[in-house]
């Protein structure tokens, strides 16, 4: 059978580094800032997650290191796109290429390979009931996230933020306060899903080793309209289009193709949302008569 | 409603730092270039509403902007409740019980009403915004001060009027004690702006006070206690309302004697020139009129009655269902907006901001905008000469104030955004003008500019269709007035007939003794 629960299992499996990364990027665009700059950001907690989990033996500093590596990363976007008012989408990009170069030039300097730095003495993340902590720990942040941007304080006064920052200025709000927090929040996601990717799904770095997931969880926010709920099931969609590639390799497709799943479903998606975006989302009344 | 409080009386009260609740004392504020307040004394007391009045860029909103702690003043001191204060901020203004009504609303479009209110004050329980109790306090606030509104609505999906209240209600919530409105009835219908000053006397009843910034002469007098008049950032005039006239508070706003709501003389109609038969849109049934050449031909009616479908249409900027409109004689039912202007046609659109200028453009440009295809073309080019040569002409031509032609029309004040609209619209020289809303947020003194040149084109032959919500305008310049109901031409009056309380019924759907179905 082609849908079992090897396939729904392998879809979590790979959901997982998207949710953490998507949830991060849901946090941004709610605050208003259009963070692309995910993809970067858990390339970097990859590595760390890695060198350190390699260096003290213990995937849990490496997995602590690479929420805080990626949080410093994220600081790039907040100081440039908040504080100095860059263009939040230039920097996101400049944030993936250079995280790209970045790894790599370190990989070289400090394992001295090139490529994939691979050991069975790398510590990965242990598993509990076939998943990694981590996994578990993104389906929390999820009910986290809805609650805190439903209900909570804080989530109000950073939709509110995001929507009108004029308007929470006059209030007393601080946007770039918001802001802040919502990007280095994004950094710390980022870097567990690196953590993830690198000590979980695998347990090696490669170069470039995200291949396009951050894009994708770019995609998964769009697609489940930044809320918390609407990503989940997004990121479930891009996990079992990636589970269901694998699947397809064991049925002979050429892997290129089979690769290629979640892309092609990504490309659906955005051409989905955008047309469900203009058909609904008429120009907001202005306050003008 | 709540009792007066211990210290709140009406106005009335000895001057003195008893009884007063804002008083600013020498405030002086510079910018680059222009000295916006020079020495402003303001004395505001406790329970009265109060009238700030002044041309644009006579100095309000900088005076606002200083006692609201956006800007800081380089002289002077701000005294609340008898204690002097320095903001540094809007939060430090709120926390001394004053808050502003921004001309702009500061709302969140996505959030409710209950949400709105709340923000950055929420009731909490465990941390969660205690939405139940959000509602609750909606609901009293609402009941105690007749600003009902539903506390669960979008704030998006409100119409403008009860965006207002929920932005009253927002600082009521917060406790404040003087509220400061600025132009509050500038968007709004006559109807909302009845309902807006019944709230604001019921306010200033219970002992808050209103500071009320605007231009509207008739607001003023029906609606204050006393009126400051600035003028270049000066205080020229403090009056009490109840012992003033609209000519006098209007002569120490220009700082000239105004003639009022001047009824103009009528023009000398010739031939018909835009002819309109049976014309239909999604918001428009069946409207006959005509307009002939050097007449002004006025359209009156509640806002939301078809007015501007029905101009909007004409513009060749929305589609129409039945119909046939001719131009001179020629059919233009169908032809676009560019072929329509080809054709003769010059239009000033209600929205000035979205619709007539390019706000992040420069002045010049703006003015350049539809001459670009006929005086200003050279070999299709745009010749930067031609554009500077022509933006020149008309600045001084229309008296539009600005410090260069190359500033982004977004600098200019909304008078002169106006006026530069009119003017680039009046250059056309354009057998048929169709007019919306020509002097909505303007003050005095440009209103008076802006109908002088509407009656000069028209005297100079020219066909004018006017949208006005200001009875007044369509009194004094149409010299025939049809009122528009539910999409219904529904009444038709020569200038003699079209007293106030004529139209007033007639907007209302009271009157439809002439039914208008061919031109008359």
């Amino acid at each position: 059978m082609f849908f079992d629960s090897d396939l729904l299992m392998s879809a979590l499996r790979a959901l997982t580094p998207i949710l953490l990364a998507a949830l991060g990027g849901a946090l941004c665009e709610r605050a208003g800032v259009f963070n692309i700059g995910l993809e970067g950001m858990m390339l970097m907690g990859c590595f760390t997650a890695v060198a350190t989990s390699w260096f003290t033996g213990s995937p849990w500093l490496g997995v602590l290191a690479a929420a805080l590596a990626a949080a410093g990363y994220s600081l790039i976007l907040a100081v440039g796109a908040v504080t100095l008012r860059g263009d939040a989408v230039v920097l996101g990009i400049a944030m993936n290429l250079l995280a790209v170069g970045l790894t790599s030039f370190l990989l070289r300097t400090v394992f001295g390979v090139q490529g994939t730095f691979d050991d069975p003495a790398l510590a990965g993340l242990p598993l509990i009931g076939g998943f990694t902590p981590l996994a578990y720990l993104a389906w929390v942040a999820v009910g986290v996230a809805a609650l805190l941007l439903s209900r909570h304080v804080w989530g109000l006064r950073l939709r509110g933020v995001g929507e009108a920052p004029d308007a929470a200025a006059t209030l007393g709000v601080s946007p770039a306060k918001y802001k802040y927090g919502a990007i280095l929040v994004s950094g710390v996601l980022c870097g567990l899903a690196g953590a993830q990717l690198a000590l979980g799904n695998v347990t090696l770095f490669s170069e470039n080793m995200t291949a396009g997931r951050g894009w994708i969880a770019v995609v998964a926010v769009m697609l489940g309209r930044a809320l918390p709920l609407g990503v989940l099931l997004a990121a479930l969609l891009f996990g079992l289009a990636e589970a269901a590639g694998f699947r397809l390799q064991g049925l002979g497709l050429p892997q290129q193709a089979t690769d290629a799943a979640p892309y092609v479903v990504t490309l659906g998606a955005l051409f989905l949302t955008t047309a469900r975006r203009r058909r609904t989302r008429p120009r907001p009344s202005g306050a003008a008569s | 409603m709540t009792p007066p409080r211990a210290d709140a009386e009406g106005a009335g009260v000895v001057e003195g730092s008893d009884g007063v609740a804002v008083e600013l004392r020498g405030i002086t504020k510079r910018f680059p270039g222009t000295l916006a307040n020079d020495a402003v004394d303001l004395t505001v007391r406790r329970g009265e509403i109060h009238a700030l009045m002044g041309e644009n860029g006579a100095g309000k909103s900088t005076l606002m902007s200083v006692l609201y702690g956006m800007e800081r003043a380089d002289a002077g001191s701000v005294i609340i409740d008898g204690r002097e204060v320095a903001f540094a901020s809007p939060s430090d203004a709120m926390a001394a019980g004053l808050g502003m009504v921004h001309q702009s609303f500061k709302l969140f479009d996505s959030l409710s009403v209950a949400e709105n209110v709340v923000y950055a004050a929420e009731p909490r329980r465990f941390g969660l915004v205690d939405l139940a109790a959000a509602r609750r306090r909606v609901r009293e606030l609402a009941e105690e001060h007749g600003l009902s509104v539903d506390p669960d609505a979008r704030v998006g999906d409100l119409p403008v009027g009860l965006r207002q209240r929920v932005e009253i209600l927002k600082l009521l919530h917060r406790g404040a004690r003087t509220l400061i409105l600025d132009e509050p009835t500038a968007v709004l219908t006559p109807a909302e702006a009845d309902a807006l000053f019944a709230v604001l006397k019921s306010l200033a009843a219970e002992g808050r006070t209103v500071i009320l910034v605007t231009h509207k002469l008739r607001e003023v007098l029906e609606g204050s206690d006393r009126v400051t008049v600035l003028r270049d950032g000066r205080v020229v005039a403090r009056l009490v309302t109840a012992e003033t006239s609209a000519d006098q508070i209007a002569a120490a706003i220009t700082g000239r004697a105004v003639e009022l709501d001047r009824i103009h003389a009528p023009g000398t109609a010739g031939e018909p020139v835009l002819e309109v038969a049976g014309l239909s849109t999604d918001a428009v049934r069946d409207v006959h009129l005509s307009v002939r050449a050097g007449e002004i031909v006025g359209i009156a009616g509640v806002a939301g009655n078809g007015q501007s479908e029905l101009v909007q249409a004409l513009a060749g900027l929305r589609a129409t269902t039945a119909g046939r409109v001719t131009l001179r004689g020629g059919d233009i039912t169908h032809a676009s907006a560019t072929e329509r202007r080809a054709k003769g046609l010059a239009y000033v659109p209600e929205d000035r901001h979205a619709v007539g200028t390019a706000p992040a453009a420069s002045v010049a440009d703006n003015l350049a905008m539809g001459h670009h295809r006929t005086s200003l073309s050279s070999r299709g080019l745009l010749p930067p000469a031609a554009v500077r040569a022509h933006a020149k002409r008309l600045v001084e031509r229309f008296g539009i104030k600005t410090s260069s032609p190359e500033v982004p029309a977004s600098a200019l004040s909304g008078g002169n955004l106006q006026k530069l609209l009119i003017g680039r619209e009046l250059a056309h020289d354009a057998p048929v003008l169709l007019v919306e809303q020509p002097t909505r947020g303007v003050d005095i003194g440009a209103i008076q500019t802006i109908h002088d040149q509407l009656i000069a084109y028209r005297d100079a032959g020219h066909a004018v269709l006017l949208v006005s919500a200001e009875l007044s305008e369509i009194r004094g310049l149409a010299d025939r007035v049809l009122v528009m109901y539910e999409g219904r031409v529904a009444a038709s009056y020569t200038k003699d007939e079209a007293d106030e309380r004529t139209l007033g019924l007639a907007m209302a759907g009271g009157d439809t003794r002439t039914q208008v179905k061919a031109a008359d």
